[in-house]
């Protein structure tokens, strides 16, 4: 089977969601991007995993933990982002500049 | 396939767990005045967590469980005792702090101790997944712990910066162990060990060794990725800074150099001189900035920066010569041990002396030392020792460092030598300068003779613990040469 497509497809992933991390500056889009990486990830995983077909399908099992770690930090970025627009009515990291990068 | 459990070797990482249970669940039950005895459990139920580690020491037997996945050896003993003893000290420091700012407790100790957990994991992780889950379990928790103070815009802006940061750099390392596992088919260290050999010519390995080294670089806070670090370590509450700077920090590096000396030793000449340039770039960065700052806080972040760059030295040089590798893998382990000890006890006396100033500038410390001779002498401790001045615990960390870079021999390990003893120098400076104002400058008139509220007991207690033990280390380096030892002593797994 084929994996190159797959890889290439998850590479596209992987980059737009650097880009969209990079440009962005509404954090909930910010947020989105990070997901995509990580999707990106899963996509590499489990296309490696159909190719390798290893005995307890590894590959696989790493995607779900994956899976269930981005939702909990998502979880806590979604907490993050109510905190800051609670405080400031907006969502946008540019107006986080108080300290220098 | 066997599922065995040595409950006794899990002892540590369960105990800990019942623990934040307890802390969650008293927090439901207590009412606002007595919301304190979260603290106490949190600290009773870490006290307690040493204890099997004792037994296991004592025993000295390496479990290995889940396949080899999940080891119990002497390495992962030491770190789990560094991790559970500065998780103590760091709750010390919490107590009156949290509680004089009416946060809130219950969840703190809860988050706190969740991380602590993942710092515990990972010392044991010998496969891709579970350093992955005690990586993420370690650094969650802290992200809502950053901006603790919720009203506070710095400590907002702290939270957000650690949390794009922090997820970015496992997204990064996520896609390098995605193709680490497609190219070898293997997530066990020991399997990677072997299924890589070879394969360091392959272009997409080297991709994936740089993405892995890349969302290390991150999470430890080495230059050029360090950006975050000072922002955060200045906006987040000061325990939880210290926090930062030395368990997940230390949990960082643990995987870090899990990852590269036990996973991946056949790809050294694709990860060494990766190495190499990030402690050059930590230590030279981390100083000239340290240099220039004038908020303590955002010292230590830029000195924590550089240290991490002393700790990378004598490993990167022993890999890129290519020799004694083991000598530059205990002799980092070494200077990570000392420098949580004198890093947590430095991080003490930011927060007594931020209390007895109200201010967390180095010039409004000026005469601190004449109007309180304690503090002072504490503070001249830990900056000393930071800097490696004997007989504090700081000298033997980078007298072991130059030991391990001399072993390994050659011409790129000495010019990092030669970096890193002009850095020690640098460093001397700035960490004099806080000593300076200090004892040597004069206070300012409007600074009370008399302190409105006296240091609290815990935190009296950790300061007591963490000089104890950098005096006890700078006087008997055999403590410490032991720890190097038994770090020598790590069990590959499967």
């Amino acid at each position: 089977m084929l994996v190159n497509q797959f890889l290439i497809l998850a590479a596209a992933l992987f980059s737009l969601g650097v880009y969209g991390l990079l440009v962005r500056r509404n954090i909930v889009l910010i947020l989105l991007s990070v997901e995509l990486m990580l999707n990106a990830v899963n996509i590499n995983l489990v296309a490696f995993e159909s190719m390798i077909r290893s005995a307890d399908a590894t590959g696989q099992i790493f995607t779900i933990f994956i899976i269930t770690v981005a939702a909990a930090e998502v979880g806590i970025g979604l907490a993050i982002v109510l905190m800051i627009f609670r405080n400031r009515r907006s969502a946008d990291v540019s107006d986080l500049n108080l300290m220098r990068w | 396939m066997t599922w065995e459990i040595d409950y006794l070797a899990l002892a540590p990482e369960l105990v800990i767990v019942v623990t934040l249970l307890v802390v969650l669940a008293l927090d439901l039950f207590l009412t606002r005045p007595n919301k304190y005895w979260t603290a106490t459990a949190a600290v009773a139920g870490t006290a307690l967590a040493a204890i099997p580690l004792v037994i296991l020491a004592v025993e000295g037997e390496n479990v290995s469980m889940f396949e080899g996945s999940y080891v119990v050896d002497e390495f992962a003993l030491v770190l789990k005792g560094l991790f559970v003893v500065s998780a103590y000290l760091v709750l010390l420091l919490s107590h009156h702090y949290i509680e004089s700012e009416r946060f809130y407790q219950g969840e703190y100790y809860f988050l706190l101790l969740a991380s602590v957990l993942g710092s515990l994991v990972m010392a044991s992780a010998r496969d891709l997944i579970i350093l992955f889950i005690g990586l993420e379990l370690t650094t969650g928790p802290l992200f809502l712990l950053a901006g603790w103070r919720k009203g506070d815009a710095k400590s907002n802006e702290a939270s957000v910066k650690y949390f794009i940061l922090g997820v970015l750099s496992t997204a990064i390392l996520l896609w390098g162990m995605s193709m680490l596992y497609g190219l070898t088919g293997e997530i066990t260290f020991a399997g990677l060990a072997t299924a890589t050999a070879g394969l360091a010519d392959e272009p997409a390995m080297i991709v994936a060794v740089l993405f892995v080294i890349v969302g290390f670089a991150f999470k430890i806070s080495a230059a050029p990725f360090h950006f975050w670090a000072p922002d955060t370590y200045e906006g987040a509450p000061t325990p939880v800074t210290a926090y930062l700077s030395v368990n997940s920090k230390a949990a960082g590096f643990v995987a870090f150099l899990l990852v590269m000396y036990l996973a991946l030793p056949e790809l050294s000449e694709i990860w060494a001189p990766a190495l190499w340039i990030l402690a050059a770039a930590s230590m030279t960065l981390g100083n000239l900035s340290a240099l220039r700052q004038s908020n303590i806080v955002r010292l230590l972040a830029y000195s924590s920066i550089a240290q991490a760059g002393f700790m990378l030295v004598p490993f990167a040089a022993a890999a890129v010569a290519g020799t004694n590798i083991e000598e530059g893998f205990s002799a980092t382990v070494i200077y990570l041990v000392i420098y949580a000890l004198m890093n947590v006890g430095a991080f003490a006396t930011v927060i007594a002396g931020a209390n007895r100033t109200a201010t967390g500038d180095i010039d409004g410390w000026a005469g601190l030392g004449k109007i309180d001779a304690r503090l002072g002498v504490l503070i001249g401790i830990f900056f000393f020792s930071l800097a490696g001045i004997p007989p504090l615990a700081g000298w033997f960390a980078k007298f072991a460092m130059f030991r391990a870079v001399i072993l390994a021999g050659g011409t790129a390990t000495v010019v990092l030598a030669v970096i890193a003893a002009v850095n020690a120098v640098i460093a001397l400076y700035y960490y004099a300068r806080v000593i300076k104002a200090v004892w040597l400058d004069d206070a300012p008139a409007e600074v009370p003779a008399r302190a409105e509220t006296p240091p609290s007991v815990s935190l009296r207690l950790a300061l007591l613990i963490s000089a104890a033990l950098t005096i006890v280390i700078g006087f008997f380096p055999a403590i410490a040469t032991f720890v190097g030892d038994a770090s020598r002593i790590i069990a590959a797994g499967g």
